[in-house]
């Protein structure tokens, strides 16, 4: 019992590290802001979700859990609230969000099919 | 595994440091630190069960309101100039 | 003063504290009590406990609405990683008013919350009646041009709030 738990967590854990990764990756190749915001949402939802649940799996029921509980609820409230602050400004810093190519006076190894990094 | 995890963590943070370093509008700087942010957060909660000191996460707590603050106050302040003195 | 709302905030903060703090002495548990009463108090003085400060009575048909929210933030996640991934980067952004029927700013809120949690659309503007949203792919918009999210999102707010 105690091996299942601590191999879901470990998988948990593993999953949540990688989809930080991939939110950071996708940070670096994303063509403009709005598309990186969605970039942004893996890692402030389901990267944070499931390093969360690995953690809380590893503590057990105590008051460890409630307070990594407590950052998810945290997160899951003030991260679109953010996301959505963010969006809004560069909306109206005069970014279009229809702009399907590089923001202006980007540099050019950042070319959608470049791996970036 | 707390270890690997903690890594994957650090690499999708410099990963972001690159966008955040690398710009081109302010609006992409500041998502690429509030992302730093949250992944700091976790970093911070990470290290507690490492280091087998779940006090840590007062502080992961702590650094997830700071870092919503911060955005947001970051982001007035390029908006409007201030940070709300003048009415 | 003593309405069912100021109350329940009360009990919130102190359940917050005693649960943060998990140290059961009776001076820091009068004192939490002393601190939550000023905040309570605080926040009487500046009239925001109404229903966008402390929504109570949204709470269990929120129970419903939920875990579907979750099962689209796992589904968009999914969707997103393999976007980021793909190594020829198939988007196409599409950016696009949404509308949107909920009632109350609170609805509205949580309306506007949900879009932006999902990972690949992203709400931009929120008017009244309507929310200009970003989408990372044209399926992403056309499923919330649907409107499945609006019908839950005007479902959960029911009739009363």
């Amino acid at each position: 019992m105690n091996l299942a738990i601590d191999i879901a967590s470990w998988l948990l854990l593993a999953a949540g590290g990688s989809l930080m990764v991939v939110s950071g990756l996708g940070l670096v190749r994303l063509p403009n802001v709005f598309a990186r915001l969605h970039a942004a949402g893996l890692a402030d939802t389901g990267g944070s979700a499931l390093l969360l649940l690995g953690m809380a799996l590893q503590a057990g029921w105590s008051l460890v859990t409630v307070k990594l509980v407590l950052i998810g609820i945290f997160l899951f409230f003030t991260a679109p609230t953010a996301g959505h602050a963010l969006a809004h400004a560069a909306l109206l810093g005069g970014i279009s969000p229809d702009d399907k190519g590089e923001s202006e006076d980007d540099d050019e190894d950042d070319s959608p099919d470049g791996r970036g990094g | 595994m707390m270890l690997l995890a903690c890594l994957l963590v650090v690499l999708g943070m410099a990963l972001t440091l690159i966008r955040a370093v690398r710009g081109p509008t302010v609006y992409d700087r500041i998502l690429a630190v509030n992302v730093y942010g949250t992944m700091t957060v976790m970093l911070i909660a990470l290290l507690g069960f490492l280091a087998g000191r779940p006090d840590f996460l007062d502080l992961a707590l702590v650094y997830a309101l700071l870092n919503f603050v911060g955005t947001l106050a970051a982001l007035k302040f390029f908006k409007h100039g201030h940070l709300g003195e003048e009415r | 003063m003593f309405s069912p709302r100021t109350l329940s905030l009360f009990a919130v903060l102190y359940g917050t504290w005693l649960l943060l703090s998990g140290i059961w002495e009776p001076f820091l548990m009068i004192s939490g009590a002393v601190a939550c009463l000023l905040v309570v108090v605080i926040a009487h003085r500046m009239d925001v406990i109404d229903g966008e400060g402390h929504p109570i009575g949204l709470t269990w048909r929120a129970l419903l609405y939920y875990p579907w929210l979750f099962w689209q933030i796992v589904l968009s996640n999914i969707q997103v990683l393999r976007l980021v991934l793909h190594p020829r980067l198939p988007i196409s952004p599409v950016s696009g008013w949404v509308a949107a029927g909920q009632r109350s700013s609170v609805g509205l809120v949580t309306f506007a919350n949900s879009i932006t949690l999902t990972p690949g659309t992203m709400a931009l503007t929120v008017m009244e009646d309507r929310i200009h949203v970003h989408a990372l792919t044209q399926g992403g918009f056309d499923d919330l041009v649907a409107g499945e999210m609006n019908r839950r999102v005007c479902q959960m707010e029911g009739t009363g709030s």
